[in-house]
């Protein structure tokens, strides 16, 4: 039976990190804004507290708390574990879109254990979490000449025999949060690396590489656009040296590409987490503009018909329109998650529309609000640019409308480019 | 708990009008466009699928329990073969829903049982007015009432069947306030006008309607001397019409991606060129976004929610846009075919351009 109510826990969730989006991110969020590699230890000393009272500590969708022993005559749930996920990321998106990224905790690099290790990772890598310092991972997958294209990864993982090692080498950049990752935490990165250059993309896996591994060094920080609260970083592999079991997924290349497509089945679980956070700062922006219009005494009539609807009314109900479009498709994209449905569709389909929605939202919002959009007095103006960043990584716009279009007609990346 | 998954009844059901949509509406969908005439057999076999029948209780001869959740379902599922066809088979909804809506029980045990009685026999209602400036909460249309009487005078448009109709229900300014009036057909002042040319829907018949002081008497207000809300009309108008955007939609965009991975250009598919591609990624995308948004609107109706009328307008708000975006689309990826008669894409896209004026045209 369709149904759109939004689970229990789920609602409690939501006003719960509400708190924490109005009491320890907006008040500091001009203060990270401008300075930008401070880090903001208030907020990822409390939300490790809380995170770890609650249980849960990672994006892995299998990292629920302690298991209960299940009562087998009770009928057993669908898990809400992506779904509550999206209730916390869009809320920490509202409060800030940069202070959010640097919440401690799994996030991308969980993400892909908990997509593509074996128990004994997952146990091993997801526990690291658990400890009484806040730890951050991060996902090393971009290149100087590599971005979406990923067959076009040069960082190499060669085993060496005698000592049953993995030797990496290559250099990654725009790894988020890699600096708390490797220097501000003992945490992990997951980096994608060729184990043979000549087999392409059957040839990519990704491996773990924790802090204080030699070899491994972060190199440059970012300055950015906006999301200036958290770090972007390069990273160079020198020799690098990994156990064996630090690679996710089979070691072996087989003909296909197999291993490839486990590696980003990662992204139909991230993918939509990140149009939640999209819809995060695009919700802010159009609050913010529905706050101005009602201190100006300016009311939008919902129910017109077209033609006799004003310009504003007409931009504000189309923003408000695709917004919850797009957090539909989000909903819905991690709904298939959690129920074990196979979603790469719909989570290309909500990152696609979500980045695209908040990127016009906030510029629209910029433009109805005139002086007071502009000025940095408000954030709106942050908005603008943290949103930007949507339809930037985790898949430009464009790579996810090619996935989107693959997925559509049934073509493999070959067919069409 | 969240769930996108119809249950066994409305997949039923589904499956049903899916196969009537195919096997049915699809073939006959030209010639009637082009001759301007639906065949009375295809209206029959729709409406024997029983969408309003399984929507009225058993109390008024029904055979079900109303849902707007399933009536969107079904709508978009109707649309999907052909809208003039759908829009023909659900024409007798405009009459037994806003009395199912809104009227007093009286009305509704002496019209419901008439109206879904076996077959099916053309009931309609006459809302738009001719003015671009048309708005369903201030119409021109006046009622005024008079003793036990009420007179209703102005200009109708776009009125379905109108011709044939046992009944209508004439929608008219009381007072400032949008009210819905059951006048038979053959009531004094009452004359149907020329059958309506249009850019789309050439099969569906719709006429003008012209009221010079038809009288009849009070009781036929909609809930008598009490009157009601124009409100959950207008809403179930809205999600039937989003609904039925995306099954139009839907239709171009399937046979866009039919074609476009068929035809060849430059030595590989049309589909395999980029700019193709991210139209029908797209697409794709809006069309899902659009019927969700009408699913999430007729639930929040179902479920009483507040703010379920705005989600209603938010939602044919977005599938005004969506449906006139893919059908253009459509055709122009068909390029030169797509502007030929001979494929259905020019024709879904006259009939996407009218969502933003069929208002009140449908109801679920």
């Amino acid at each position: 039976m369709i149904s759109f109510e939004m689970p229990k826990p789920l609602v409690q969730t939501r006003t719960v990190v509400k708190t924490v989006a109005e009491n320890m991110m907006r008040p500091v969020s001009r203060e990270m804004d401008e300075n930008e590699h401070e880090i903001p230890w208030a907020y990822i000393q409390f939300m490790h507290t809380a995170m770890k009272a609650l249980g849960g500590s990672s994006m892995a969708a299998d990292d629920p708390p302690k298991k209960k022993e299940q009562d087998p005559k009770k009928e057993k749930r669908p898990s809400i574990n992506y779904q509550r996920l999206m209730v916390m990321v869009e809320m920490l998106s509202w409060g800030d879109a940069g202070i959010y990224l640097c919440t401690p905790g799994g996030m991308l690099g969980a993400a892909a254990v908990g997509a593509a290790g074996t128990p004994e990772q997952k146990k091993r890598f997801l526990s690291l979490f658990q400890g009484k310092e806040p730890v951050f991972d991060a996902m090393a997958m971009t290149e100087p000449e590599a971005g979406s294209d990923t067959s076009a990864i040069r960082a190499t993982a060669v085993l060496d025999e005698k000592t049953n090692e993995w030797i990496l080498n290559g250099e990654k950049i725009f790894v988020t949060a890699g600096h708390k990752a490797l220097v501000d935490s003992k945490g992990f990165i997951v980096v994608w690396a060729s184990l043979d250059l000549e087999a392409g993309r059957a040839g990519i896996r990704s491996f773990i590489i924790e802090a204080d591994t030699p070899g491994c060094k972060v190199t440059k920080m970012e300055e950015k656009l906006g999301i200036r609260a958290s770090d972007t970083v390069s990273i160079v592999m020198q020799d690098c040296r990994l156990p064996f079991d630090n690679i996710l997924g089979s070691p072996t290349i087989e003909k296909s590409t197999k291993g490839y497509k486990g590696a980003m089945a990662t992204f139909d679980a991230t993918r939509p987490i990140v149009a939640a956070s999209a819809l995060g700062v695009a919700r802010a922006a159009l609050e913010f503009v529905h706050e101005k219009l009602a201190e100006e005494n300016i009311t939008i009539r919902y129910g017109l018909p077209r033609q006799k609807m004003t310009n504003l009314e007409r931009e504000v109900i189309d923003m408000e329109t695709q917004l919850r479009a797009a957090w539909l498709l989000t909903v819905k994209a991690l709904w298939m998650a959690d129920n074990k449905k196979s979603n790469a569709l719909i989570a290309s389909m909500s990152k696609v529309k979500a980045g695209k929605v908040a990127t016009i939202i906030t510029q629209k919002a910029v433009e109805i609000m005139g002086p007071v959009g502009y000025s940095q007095e408000y954030l709106l103006e942050k908005w603008f640019r943290d949103a930007k960043i949507n339809d930037i990584f985790e898949g430009t716009g464009q790579i996810n409308l090619l996935v989107v279009a693959r997925n559509i007609l049934g073509y493999r990346g070959s067919q069409l480019r | 708990m969240y769930s996108f998954t119809p249950t066994e009844e409305q997949q039923m059901l589904l499956d049903a009008v899916k196969r009537y949509a195919d096997q049915d509406m699809r073939p006959a969908a030209r010639e009637a466009d082009e001759k301007s005439e639906l065949p009375r057999d295809l209206i029959e076999k729709g409406w024997e699928l029983g969408v309003l029948q399984a929507s009225i209780p058993e109390d008024y001869d029904g055979f079900g329990e109303y849902s707007t959740l399933t009536g969107v379902l079904a709508a978009e599922a109707m649309a999907y073969g052909d809208l003039s066809t759908a829009l023909a088979v659900m024409t007798p909804n405009l009459f037994a829903l806003p009395i199912f809506f809104s009227g007093s029980e009286e009305q509704k045990k002496e019209y419901l049982p008439a109206v879904i009685a076996a077959e099916w026999k053309a009931y309609t209602a006459a809302l738009i007015e001719p003015t671009f400036n048309f708005d369903p909460w201030e119409l021109t249309t006046s009622a005024v009432l008079a003793g036990d009487s009420i007179v209703i005078s102005g200009e109708k448009t776009y009125v379905p069947y109108a011709a044939e109709a046992e009944a209508m229900i004439i929608y008219a300014n009381l007072d400032g306030e949008t009210q819905g009036f059951i006048v038979p057909q053959g009531t004094e002042g009452l004359s149907v006008g020329e059958r309506q040319k249009t850019l789309g829907l050439h099969a569906y018949p719709l006429y003008s309607v012209t009221l010079d002081k038809v009288k009849i008497p009070a009781d036929n207000r909609l809930n008598g001397s009490e009157g009601h809300s124009l409100k959950s009309i207008m809403a179930s108008s809205q999600v039937a019409l989003a609904a039925m955007a995306v099954g139009v939609a839907q239709a171009a965009f399937e046979y866009a991606v039919d074609y476009a991975k068929e035809r060849e250009v430059f030595g590989v598919k049309v589909a395999q060129k980029q700019s193709i591609a991210f139209m029908i990624a797209e697409m794709g995308t809006d069309i899902e976004a659009t019927r969700l948004l009408a699913w999430e609107a007729a639930w929040m109706l179902d479920e009483g929610k507040d703010e379920a009328d705005k989600h209603a307008y938010l939602a044919y708000n977005c599938a005004v846009d969506t449906v006139m975006m893919v059908t253009d689309q459509a055709v122009q990826i068909l390029g030169g075919h797509g502007y030929i008669r001979e494929h259905p894409v020019e024709m879904w896209m006259r009939n996407g351009r009218g969502f933003a004026a069929f208002t009140g045209l449908a109801l679920v």
